[in-house]
């Protein structure tokens, strides 16, 4: 696949989600099911982003698993999100050179 | 009685979306990073941004593509990804003015992100020149971002660029655990979540990245949907 192509595709298919809902369906979902759906997929699809390609996202996964255990930490105090995300990878470097100099 | 009513002006939704704009230039600024690691033109992704205006689709989608992934897996992945937009642009729907047309609701859907989303919900009836005000300055905000990130990502020293993969994961750690501090159900989705992404990491490490986020993803939805239906949406 091309990256014009991907791009055509990935900008339509995002489109039509948000767009479908306010001109062609007007109503509510009826189904509790289908809206509990919905409502914790962010959750899940994040978290299934982030486990387990975050440990392959540096170098080495020692540094992946600082930074991972610092977001977590952090995220889990309710820090904010440039906080958490330049602690992270603040961690990250600080790792790389500790075992770089070790 | 007009004196009631809150300012939903053009210029009133442009004012509030200010930190919008400035926030959704530092994460798209990552995504830049991310993109120039990915060793793709620094133009494109600023088209990118400005056309699909989605962070975590947009990086599914980089990923799916950078291995090489087919079009059925990169819609289906952009599908579940920004599978939420539905969720919010139907609730949203319940709020524009009705006298709002067609030709205009295809100009809103465009900007429905999590953030703007969240903004025009603040007004009890959302007015389209409101909600034209809140998508201006973010979508200049995530485009701009990108396109800054994807330039410097190329000469970045290579430590800088190790460190800087991981800011984006980070980012959606910010997002998800804040909420599991109070709620049952979110703790289960995520716990369901990364047990299934490990596992099929582990029994099929065959499978495209972008089909294990989509079954790991399903299944934890499901999962939350039927063992913690939601009160109301």
């Amino acid at each position: 696949m091309s990256l014009g192509a991907a791009i055509l595709l990935t900008a339509a298919v995002t489109y039509l989600l948000r767009v479908l809902p306010i001109t062609v369906f007007r109503r509510q979902i009826r189904s509790r099911w289908v809206r509990s759906f919905l409502a914790y997929t962010p959750y899940a699809v994040l978290t299934a982003m982030t486990i387990p390609a975050v440990f392959l996202a540096t170098s080495t996964w020692v540094s992946a698993a600082v930074g991972f255990a610092l977001a977590v930490v952090l995220a889990l105090r309710g820090r904010s999100l440039i906080t958490v995300a330049l602690v992270a990878a603040a961690g990250v470097w600080v790792t790389e050179f500790v075992l770089a100099a070790a | 009685m007009p004196t009631l009513e809150v300012p939903s002006t053009f210029r009133m939704g442009a004012r509030l979306s200010i930190p919008v704009a400035l926030g959704y230039f530092v994460i798209s600024f990552a995504f830049g990073l991310y993109w120039a690691q990915g060793g793709l033109p620094p133009v494109a992704s600023a088209v990118v941004s400005a056309t699909n205006l989605s962070s975590s689709g947009q990086f599914a989608g980089l990923n799916v593509f950078l291995a090489g992934g087919a079009a059925v897996e990169l819609a289906l992945t952009t599908v579940l990804v920004n599978l939420r937009y539905v969720l919010m642009s139907f609730s949203l729907g319940q709020r524009l003015d009705p006298s709002i047309g067609t030709l205009r609701r295809l100009a809103i859907g465009y900007g429905i992100t999590d953030e703007i989303y969240a903004l025009a919900m603040t007004r009890p009836v959302v007015r389209f020149r409101f909600f034209l005000g809140l998508t201006v300055l973010p979508v200049l905000g995530w485009t701009g971002g990108t396109l800054a990130g994807a330039l410097v990502g190329d000469v970045l020293p290579a430590s800088v660029q190790s460190a800087a993969g991981i800011l984006l994961y980070a980012m959606f750690i910010a997002i998800v655990l804040p909420p599991s501090r109070s709620s049952t159900a979110v703790q289960a989705v995520i716990a369901t979540a990364a047990a299934a992404g490990v596992l099929l990491a582990v029994v099929a490490p065959g499978l495209a990245p972008g089909w294990r986020i989509i079954v790991a993803a399903v299944a934890a939805s499901a999962v939350g949907a039927t063992f913690f239906p939601a009160e109301r949406p």
